[in-house]
């Protein structure tokens, strides 16, 4: 058996083993040594922090977390990053999840991100969180128009007409700038078609700016920049808008060093790197082991013929 | 009676819903409409619940292979929805100390939460981590250049692996930014991957999409095609 033939035949176990390897010793250094890559923000980063960047202090923001723990690894540190930049612009959020399995992620980010930086924020006043509503893109035709109708109660059951900050809040156009976190459906792409593309063309066109899985990005950049004002796609977005809001939180508190929370999505740029290259490294593999045995063949078939 | 009872809704809410996104004096109506719909999909979790139990129950009595991770599955729901329900563990609000489990079923230190964090996240997070292995063995095995379709799908997958990490910028970072020849670093040639090639191609996907769907609400609204009911019509 040619050397060929036994990489061709090589047990799967052992890609896996490259694969675990690749991702997991890049975690390891990096979780010691705390380094991490530069990050040059893409043009759909940079227009996701810029429009949230241009919002006045006090906007309101509906914050759609629409993805779950599955996906969280991918997900998390954008929903993360953002809400970080909306308590740094002082804004007022207003988060809410058309997926059900989401609930919890949503008080975890309020409780990680937002109160820890800004510890005096009041509920209701300043944040909110409406929880879950099911009806998928039903429940985004209907906050169209009516956004109390679709969630009455917030999620801890709290009338939303007892709540201050609901206070004029009539439907999706009231607020200054949707975000939305998105793993798949109802996700990104039925909020461009449902909540944000009825309005174009209209007096104010709602803004909408998004993060989404590596998969689904393909699909959603068609409707970038006209129906949505930014886009972070996959963890390499996620990487290049936290450095963009670091940037403005160190420049906030000079001299104080950021906590490596503030790091996660960077700091997974090293596993994806390795992950990225053995790949790269399988498939020119792959393709020497198919050309060299095609040679093979046909040089066979070759001498058969002539014999 | 009953199908041709179902035929009529479908008519009604899906003439209602055309209407009243081009007639403002029915704007009301396809608001209702939804609303019915949201009433509906929050009805369905009990019918997929009871689903749940029918499809994994008959699994279970008929000892059919992999009875037992019916019966795990089955395990899994009862003891979630028990937790839930009955807000096993939940701590009271801080603003109500006097009252009971007035905390909210998925607090932290609930016995939902615990379930939530430390078995549901992890093994669904579990689920998706797998496909980094069995993506690494597929390139390996089955992403070959076996003709010029393959080929250029090789040589688009090769600029975006490189160019969404910092490989791009080494590789060929020696490019100057703003020279003529910036547009053949691989981050550039990423992102005009994304923005030229799949932006077009996905523009396609999404108009020849939308036309499918008009075409299909049409035959349900109409009652020509009526697999949405369950049977062989």
């Amino acid at each position: 058996m040619s050397f060929i033939d036994r990489l061709d035949a090589i047990d799967r176990r052992w890609i896996f083993l490259m694969m675990a390897c690749a991702v997991a010793i890049p975690i390891i250094v990096i979780g010691l040594t705390g380094a991490r890559f530069p990050e040059v923000p893409g043009p759909t980063s940079t227009a996701t922090f810029e429009t949230i960047e241009a919002l006045p202090e006090g906007a309101k923001v509906l914050f759609s977390f629409d993805f779950d723990p599955a996906s969280a690894g991918e997900l998390q540190p954008m929903a993360n990053a953002f809400m970080r930049h909306l308590g740094q612009k002082k804004a007022k959020v207003y988060c809410q999840t058309l997926w059900a399995s989401a609930t919890p992620l949503i008080e975890e980010t309020l409780k990680k991100c937002l109160l820890t930086q800004s510890p005096d924020l009041v509920y209701g006043v300043d944040y909110v969180n409406l929880g879950y509503q099911a009806g998928n893109e039903g429940v985004m035709k209907v906050i169209s128009t009516d956004y109390k109708q679709s969630f009455p109660t917030d999620a801890k059951g709290t009338r939303t007409t007892a709540i201050p900050m609901m206070e004029g809040i009539e439907n999706t156009s009231s607020f200054d700038l949707i975000m939305v976190v998105s793993a798949g459906y109802p996700g990104s792409k039925e909020w461009v078609q449902y909540v944000v593309s009825p309005t174009l063309g209209k007096g104010k066109p709602i803004q909408l700016v998004a993060g989404v899985t590596g998969v689904s990005a393909p699909q959603l950049v068609p409707y970038f920049p006209t129906q949505m004002q930014g886009m972070l796609a996959a963890i390499k977005g996620a990487a290049e808008y936290e450095y963009m809001v670091n940037e403005v939180i160190k420049a906030a508190n000079p001299g104080k060093p950021l906590p490596p929370a503030y790091m996660e999505a960077q700091r997974r740029m090293a596993p994806q790197l390795f992950g990225h290259l053995l790949m790269v490294g399988l498939i020119i593999v792959g393709n020497t082991i198919f050309f060299v045995k095609r040679r093979q063949s046909r040089s066979g078939s070759a001498m058969k013929a002539a014999a | 009676m009953s199908r041709q009872l179902a035929i009529i809704v479908t008519l009604v809410a899906g003439v209602l819903m055309v209407v009243s996104g081009f007639i403002k004096p029915t704007q009301g109506w396809g608001e209702d409409a939804a609303e019915w719909f949201n009433i509906l999909a929050a009805m369905a979790f009990v019918l997929g619940a009871a689903n749940l139990a029918k499809v994994h129950l008959s699994k279970i009595s008929s000892r059919d292979a992999g009875w037992g991770f019916s019966a795990v599955t089955l395990l899994a729901f009862a003891v979630t929805l028990a937790v839930g329900l009955f807000k096993v563990g939940v701590n009271p609000m801080p603003a109500f100390p006097d009252v009971p489990m007035s905390g909210g079923k998925d607090a932290e230190g609930s016995a939902f939460w615990w379930v939530y964090t430390y078995v549901l996240s992890s093994i669904t997070a579990t689920m998706f981590s797998l496909l980094a292995f069995y993506v690494a063995s597929a390139a390996f095995r089955a992403f070959r250049a076996k003709n010029t379709e393959a080929t250029l799908l090789l040589v688009a997958a090769f600029i975006v692996l490189l160019g969404r990490t910092f490989a791009g910028v080494v590789l060929t970072g020696w490019i100057p930014a703003d020279s003529d020849w910036a547009f053949l670093r691989f981050e550039n040639l990423s992102t005009t991957i994304f923005e030229v090639f799949a932006s077009a191609g996905n523009r396609a996907i999404i108009i020849g999409i939308a036309l499918g769907v008009a075409a299909t609400s049409l035959k349900i609204i109409l009652g020509i095609d009526r697999s949405y009911m369950g049977s062989g019509d």
